[in-house]
């Protein structure tokens, strides 16, 4: 458990602020020294509905959402009715009583369980302030129940709002005035829990899908094109802001298959290509993903999943589209198929799948998540000179090209990898062709042809099997119990598998893969015939990874926890799974 | 297992090893030299250019010039061309799709570039129905024409893209005929040579499955806009009134405007570089992680 303090949770409406106060907490929190991960969650609408942000506190970095809240801030009645069964022995309610009528169940009272009183409403008409900084007050009242010094929340608000002098004044006074509230009477509150300043450095608090285009960036990315959707709106806004300065082009195309096409077009000059969607814009988009893999041109495709099917739960997390992009598109042609588990991996993953995509002149389709790619999560800074760029055959000079005397584009090579040509060089003509064609891309209907550049495009395929491995086992080798899991399960499993006892921790070892495609086959099934019993953890209903693994490996995972509510599964939840086993 | 490689002629700078596999008489043949002739007139090099083709007779094409290529989707052409060109502004990026591809599963993208207004020549081989189907009817078939989709007749109005594209705020829209080799190529120069999104129609008759809209029905119709001296072309209304005319059928050049600017222009920061100029090497994103902070 060292390594997890506390969890925090706001909850109103939408158009309460609450993101605003999250990223508040979260940041004062490592100003004080600790890391922090949080999470949203939030409805398919923009006013009305409930929100919340919920931060999870640790000494060492915490990456999974705890649902077992010891400070409850309540900007509504709802906040509580909805959440009261997740808090903690010893919680605090923070609400104001002026608006929200609630008396604790006696089973609450004696889980020690307080409501703490204070008026966010009249502190922010006496100061005559908006009432979406009420938000504010309960920041102020949160830091003195941490017994957190206020300075150190003054500097956070002047960080957030330093722009616009008049409502930073407004929001310190109401923050001083909410700490001052609990201060006065903090040797009354019965509350465990306090943050003193520890020496720490200043982290990066970053999403997923921040850290994504990050990655991107680092490696070169110079054409962006995507389609608004949830979860993965965040990577085309970041990057929108960023494309003057960077020297690259971000394209809000008319629709996903307009995405996709003009991404190939900008791939087949020779700049490094991204597009962003979720499931339903992947659906879109599978067509043009057969002609990038016949066109040998590569692309990184991201695929933010949020549950299906249809619109699903627009707003939602899940793992569901695993077996979908691994066989989305008619006929057999290759692809690479990556799931960073977490914010460092988003950066370091998608900066590698260029290279991927470069080499094997293939499609590489990053599966990230709403989990992930819309949680919060203090990271120390990435290292950009580890970012390597290798381009492989999918550049060529032009003296190069000049040497070539018969420049075939798709020549049948041992390894399946041909030299490519961009527009605009001398000596490099070619056609890139959506029908089967022969070495320098002209149609061909010819059997022998055929099957030498199908054969020629599996050899890609197998070169990336050899090369790639996607399999990671965390902990003990020699440990009889693994826990198995994919993409964002990474920081679930591994803050669960942090909570057991020290004990049974040192009985457990983790298998978490970030390439799923190729499969790393070998690599799991010596890791899976090494211990005694798995528990498999997916955020999906039917086990993609699990039935995956059985067809690649013949071993079949009995034990299962497999969550589909939208949700991601809770530390406590994963850590009971494995208690069970033992 | 044959790859013929493209030997190249000096003389036919434009030509691949493989013939058209067009029927005789397919109003596609007039397309194919017209545009060899115009990018000859243009003199434009083969690795200058990158024409993006759709999926049908038109598309075919592809194995028939020389030039880089793109043998697109169904109805996708338009997109791709716009990306290769915003990546590399130096390429002369030609579209060349069939009414299926352009007006049925691609009529989107057609509005969508009129919009961004990049600087491609989208050039619809436009025959009023699905040929490499073998014959069903098409957006621009006409009401009541047995095909072998609509056995009872048509219901469908025609599509009219030349409105369409006008309406939309196209800033060069024309049209052609590919019994007019001669006007044709003329039209090709001048579309690309625009500054923008340059809009061509031809009318080709599918000699095999299309029985109506035939060379005469065309020669019985057809006149050039150009032939009107008082016609200038700068005038949006006065091209939809064109645009309308159904008992005789305008061809030339309806509407063009050479101001607006293009999309590539409006991306200022590029300073007229393709892409690729600032491309090749790792990019430092050290000084981005402050504001995360």
């Amino acid at each position: 458990m060292s390594r997890y303090l506390f969890s925090w949770k706001i909850g109103g409406e939408a158009g309460f602020g609450i993101k605003s106060s999250g990223l508040m907490f979260s940041r004062l929190c490592n100003r004080v020294g600790y890391e922090v991960f949080g999470y949203d969650e939030y409805p398919s609408l923009i006013r009305g509905g409930h929100n919340t942000f919920e931060v999870t506190v640790g000494k060492e970095p915490v990456a999974s959402v705890a649902r077992s809240i010891d400070i409850l801030v309540a900007l509504n009645t709802e906040a509580i009715t909805r959440h009261r069964n997740e808090l903690n022995h010893g919680a605090v309610i923070i609400y104001d009583e002026k608006t929200t009528q609630i008396t604790l169940t006696e089973d609450e009272l004696k889980r020690n369980i307080k409501l703490e009183h204070v008026p966010f409403g009249e502190i922010v008409a006496s100061v005559k302030g908006s009432p979406v900084m009420r938000n504010t007050v309960s920041l102020g009242a949160s830091a003195a129940l941490l017994q957190i010094p206020f300075k150190m929340l003054a500097g956070v608000i002047e960080h957030t709002f330093g722009h616009k002098a008049e409502v930073l004044d407004t929001n310190i006074k109401v923050a001083q005035l909410g700490y001052d509230v609990i201060a006065k009477r903090i040797e009354t509150i019965d509350f465990k829990i306090k943050l003193p300043e520890i020496p720490n450095n200043i982290e990066m608090l970053l999403t997923g899908n921040e850290a994504l285009a990050l990655g991107a960036l680092a490696a070169d990315l110079r054409f962006y094109a995507a389609y608004p959707m949830t979860p993965s709106s965040s990577i085309l806004h970041y990057l929108a802001t960023k494309a003057v300065s960077e020297k690259l082009i971000v394209k809000h195309a008319e629709d996903e298959i307009a995405v996709i096409n003009m991404a190939l077009g900008a791939s087949h000059t020779g700049v490094r290509a991204m597009i962003g969607t979720s499931g339903g814009g992947f659906s879109l988009m599978v067509e043009a993903l057969g002609l990038t893999g016949i066109t040998e041109t590569p692309l990184v495709i991201v695929n933010v999943q949020r549950p299906g099917p249809a619109t699903g739960l627009p707003t939602w997390t899940e793992q569901g589209d695993l077996r979908f992009v691994m066989h989305a598109a008619q006929g057999d042609f290759p692809r690479i198929v990556l799931a960073p588990g977490d914010h460092a991996e988003c950066f370091y993953l998608t900066a590698e799948a260029f290279n991927y995509a470069d080499r094997y002149q293939v499609p590489v389709i990053i599966l990230s998540d709403k989990f992930l790619a819309e949680s919060y999560r203090t990271v120390q800074d990435f290292n950009d000179s580890l970012v390597k760029i290798d381009r492989a055959k999918s550049v060529m000079s032009d003296s190069a090209l000049a040497r070539m005397k018969n420049y075939k584009r798709y020549a049948v090579t041992e390894t399946g990898i041909s030299p490519r040509s961009v527009p605009g060089q001398a000596n490099g003509v070619y056609l890139a062709n959506s029908d089967e064609h022969d070495e320098f891309g002209y149609s061909t209907e010819e059997s022998a042809m055929r099957i030498a550049q199908v054969r020629k495009r599996a050899e890609k395929f197998a070169l990336a099997a050899k090369a790639l491995n996607g399999a990671n086992l965390y902990g003990d080798p020699k440990a009889k119990t693994t826990v198995v899991a994919w993409g964002s399960m990474k920081g679930p499993v591994q803050d669960a598998i942090h909570w057991l006892p020290d004990k049974l921790r040192d009985r457990i070892n983790f298998l978490h893969l970030n390439i799923l495609w190729p499969f790393p086959s070998e690599k799991v099934r010596q890791i899976l015939s090494r211990s005694k019993q798995a528990l498999l953890v997916e955020n999906n209903s039917n086990a993609q990874l699990g039935g995956l693994i059985r067809e690649q490996t013949g071993i079949h995972i009995e034990h299962r926890l497999l969550k589909y509510d939208g949700r991601p599964p809770y530390i406590g939840e994963i850590k009971e799974r494995i208690m069970d086993l033992f | 297992m044959p790859s013929f490689a493209p030997k190249v002629d000096p003389k036919n700078p434009y030509d691949t090893p493989h013939a058209p596999t067009w029927c005789p008489g397919c109003g596609d043949f007039a397309i194919w030299i017209s545009l060899k002739k115009a990018l000859e007139q243009l003199n434009k090099k083969p690795h200058e250019i990158l024409i993006v083709y759709g999926i049908g007779c038109s598309g075919n094409m592809a194995n028939n010039i020389r030039t880089y290529g793109w043998h697109s989707l169904h109805g996708r052409a338009v997109p791709t061309a716009v990306g290769a060109k915003l990546a590399n502004r130096n390429l002369t990026v030609i579209v060349a799709a069939g009414d299926g591809d352009s007006y049925g599963e691609g009529l989107g993208h057609f509005i969508h570039a009129i919009r961004g207004n990049v600087n491609v020549t989208y050039i619809v081989h436009n025959n009023s129905i699905y040929g490499l189907t073998t014959g069903q009817a098409s957006p621009t078939s006409s009401k009541g024409m047995k095909a072998k989709s609509t056995p009872e007749g048509l219901i469908d109005e025609a599509l009219n893209p030349i409105a369409l594209a006008i309406s939309a705020g196209a800033s060069f829209v024309a049209r052609g005929f590919s019994g007019n080799a001669a006007q044709l190529q003329n039209l090709m120069v001048q579309a690309i040579q625009h500054p923008g999104f340059a809009y061509l129609d031809v009318f080709q008759p599918c000699v095999t499955f299309n029985k109506l809209n035939t060379y005469s029905f065309y020669y019985e119709r057809v006149y050039d806009l150009q032939a009107d001296k008082s016609y200038t072309a700068q005038d949006r209304q006065a091209a939809f009134v064109k645009a309308l005319e159904s008992d005789k059928l305008p061809t030339g050049i309806f509407y063009k405007d050479s101001k607006r600017k293009t999309y590539e222009d409006e991306l200022a920061y590029l300073q007229g570089k393709a892409l690729a100029t600032y491309s090749g090497k790792p990019r430092s994103v050290k000084k981005l992680f402050s504001e995360f902070k």
